[in-house]
């Protein structure tokens, strides 16, 4: 981006005087970027920006952390995961605490080495932990279609995948206080940019797809800004035209939705994609025909905000044998009652507001997921630096 | 001599003789070594610096480097960043049973060529041998791979003269911060030989005697020196904040980190902040200095890559106040509070 374009942006956001906006963005990678990149600095007053539930780990109920540290106690199992779940805590403990009784897990950085783990030892089945969303998806596929094809008998796995458009919604049906969304970039490459537009025209706000460079993620919320302002200009400029009492009585309305945060101004339907050289309109077809082909949707419970009917996705027909019991986890226990996790992952509250965080609750003592996870909301505040 | 480490290598007698006299005396080759008293006697100077470390990288031998050099680098550094002038080495090998006989040997000889280069002299060691499996890979692609058991620790001694007060509380403000070059280097390699991904990033690992004894002579009033290892720069420097008390400001733009290091973190979604190295430093002095330091770093061995990356402030002025902050500007002008590394530094799973 060029400079002067980008000081122009920076200079728009940070001026912006248009109706309040609250902007969630639900990609952990993006909640990473915006504290890495300082942007909250970089904005008006007026300009809010929200974490949501974007951290795969994070959105696991606790009964998915028990139910692999129940497997990987088995004598003749040993889980597979990656780094960041190990420390995640269910709801007694964590699969990193459990090996000091015997649990055997091992961490891996590809799912793909579970399957060669497995083949040079017959004698232990090897569970992967598959967590993720529409991203990572594809890749879950493909591992259950070579476990199949190549006949590997001591491979399953314990999935948590989780799909984007359900919990949004379910957010917006809450009364979240939200009037905008940056939608995430990586899921947006599998969707297509179009998936928001349902969303987008039912809640009347924008979604603006955006890339994880500082710049690509201002250019996003520029546009967001720039068309809510746009959006409230033309109708201030309707409300011109009204006469004098209308006029009064449209003024005093305004007025009363303006001290009422939980009824921001919705702008309008749009879908901006700002990460077009990756993100097209109608996505990634192959890997979303090889993820039906494999998974179907079902009924999943995210940590913190409830179940929510066809936001999970899980081993179907003659995959279905590979599941090491994913399905019908719906207990949520918080191993620290006093864990505001689920307000956080759902924009009700920032980490800050949280009385653990950063006292009890530090990335080496963590009490809920969102603590551990690189990507997490809490993490990614509390290493950042960020308040607001 | 045998072609593997046996139990009876760590027995005593002959067979540890044997082992100490053609491999490690062999390498190390100095006149009080050879001795093979209890203790080395050595001449001794007014103000000692003394340190230790202890190694345990795995693979032992990765891209750009080996165990055998990181047990040298890892502890002559320690003493150059108090301005020392090292001099006596001592390093205790642990030997899982069943390491091949020539891997031991190689790092023994590269351990030697280190030391030499670092100027300074191995003048006592032990061996011991354990039935262990350290050297038993058990995770990853390598996974049931033995790549042998090596471990090794070293202490060191150098001399410090005594106009000389190079401390981490000793930073001004109006300091300015420099670095010798490059980021996680070596923590990259590593990972990706773990890791079994192949990329051509080579680990720095390297002793910082010619940067170190070129600053010291030189005259300038160098305040803070400090090797930037494990928990990387962003760790470093936060810690150096807080013993000095002091505001520290660093630049995003201005952190050099090679293309490769870049791709490889923005990959596993790693901050090359928080990447360790192993042959680079932070050097802190005051800004009018800054040139002629930098200068000199970039003219001595392992220093090409110097640059200014920031500088120290009083705390108590500008947005974070608190003594002991560190800030970093990011390249779109945001401003980032950074924290010493956070747990272990692993890859991202999405």
């Amino acid at each position: 981006m060029q400079k002067e374009v980008l000081e122009a942006i920076k200079k728009y956001l940070k001026e912006y005087d248009g109706p309040e906006l609250r902007i969630m963005e639900v990609c952990g990678s993006h909640t990473g970027a915006i504290a890495k990149y300082g942007i909250p600095q970089l904005l008006s007053d007026r300009i809010h920006l929200i974490s949501g539930p974007g951290c795969p780990v994070c959105v696991a109920p606790s009964s998915y952390i028990d139910r692999m540290i129940e497997l990987s106690l088995r004598p003749d199992v040993v889980v597979t995961t990656f780094g960041d779940l190990l420390r995640v805590p269910g709801s007694r403990e964590s699969l990193s605490e459990a090996k000091g009784r015997g649990a055997k897990a091992k961490m891996v950085y590809s799912p793909f080495d579970t399957i060669d783990l497995a083949k040079k030892d017959p004698d232990h089945t090897y569970i992967f932990a598959a967590l993720g969303f529409e991203t990572t998806a594809p890749v879950y596929a493909l591992m259950a279609k070579q476990v199949l094809e190549d006949k590997i008998p001591n491979v399953k796995l314990l999935t948590a995948i989780k799909t984007m458009p359900r919990v949004i919604e379910t957010l917006m049906d809450s009364g979240a206080p939200i009037n905008a969304f940056l939608a995430p970039g990586h899921v947006s490459v599998v969707t297509g940019s179009r998936i928001w537009k349902p969303l987008a025209d039912k809640y009347g706000i924008p979604f603006s797809v955006a890339g994880f460079k500082g710049t690509e993620i201002l250019e996003a919320l520029y546009g967001i800004a720039k068309w809510t302002k746009s959006q409230a200009d033309r109708k201030e400029a309707a409300k011109e035209q009204e006469t004098q009492a209308d006029r009064k009585e449209a003024v005093k309305k305004q007025e009363i939705q303006t001290e009422v945060p939980s009824q921001p101004f919705h702008p309008g339907s749009r879908v901006m994609n700002f990460y077009p050289s990756v993100v097209r309109e109608d996505g990634n077809v192959d890997a979303r025909s090889l993820v039906s082909e494999v998974f179907e949707p079902v009924s999943a419970v995210w940590r913190g905000i409830g179940e929510i009917d066809g936001s999970g996705l899980a081993l179907k027909g003659r995959y279905q044998f590979l599941d090491a019991g994913s399905r019908d986890l719906r207990e949520d226990i918080q191993k620290n009652r006093a864990c505001r996790c689920g307000e956080v992952l759902s924009g009700k509250i920032p980490p800050t507001a949280c009385p653990l965080h950063g006292k009890v609750c530090t990335p080496l003592t963590p009490q809920g997921a969102c603590m551990v996870s690189p990507e997490g909301n809490c993490r990614t505040w509390f290493e950042n630096g960020r308040r607001k | 001599m045998a072609k593997k480490v046996a139990m009876v290598h760590g027995s005593g007698g002959q067979a540890t003789g044997e082992l100490i006299d053609q491999i490690f005396a062999a390498e190390f080759k100095d006149q009080t070594l050879d001795e093979m008293e209890d203790s080395a006697l050595v001449p001794g100077a007014g103000r000692l610096a003394l340190t230790t470390d202890s190694f345990v990288v795995t693979p032992v031998k990765f891209r750009g480097g080996d165990i055998g050099r990181l047990a040298v680098c890892g502890t002559v550094n320690d003493l150059l960043m108090r301005g020392a002038k090292p001099m006596y080495l001592t390093c205790g090998w642990i030997l899982e049973e069943g390491t091949d006989i020539d891997l031991v040997r190689e790092m023994a000889h590269s351990m030697a060529e280190t030391a030499r280069e670092a100027g300074i002299r191995i003048v006592a060691g032990d061996t011991k041998v354990i039935d262990g499996s350290i050297g038993d890979r058990t995770a990853g692609d390598a996974a049931g791979k033995f790549d042998g058991g090596i471990l090794i620790n070293t202490a060191g001694v150098g001399f410090v003269s005594n106009d000389i007060n190079i401390s981490a509380r000793n930073a001004c403000p109006g300091d300015a911060i420099l670095v010798s070059g490059t980021m996680g280097d070596h923590h990259a390699a590593i990972l990706s030989e773990r890791m079994s991904i192949q990329t051509d990033i080579e680990s720095d690992n390297a002793p910082l005697t010619d940067i170190v004894s070129r600053l010291v002579s030189s005259g300038l009033h160098i305040h803070t020196l400090r090797d930037i290892t494990r928990g990387g720069l962003g760790t470093v420097l936060k810690e150096l904040a807080e013993s000095s008390g002091r505001t520290y400001v660093i630049e995003q733009e201005r952190i050099p980190v090679t293309p490769k290091v870049q791709d490889f973190c923005s990959l596993l979604g790693l901050d090359p902040l928080y990447m360790g190295n192993e042959g680079k430093l932070v050097c802190i002095l005051p800004e009018e200095e800054a040139k002629q330091a930098l200068e000199i770093i970039r003219s001595a061995k392992y220093g090409a890559g110097a640059v200014r990356i920031g500088e120290v402030r009083e705390a108590g002025k500008g947005e974070e106040t608190e003594p002991g902050s560190l800030i970093m500007r990011t390249e779109i002008g945001g401003e980032r509070l950074l924290d010493v590394l956070q747990g272990e530094g692993l890859p991202r799973i999405c």
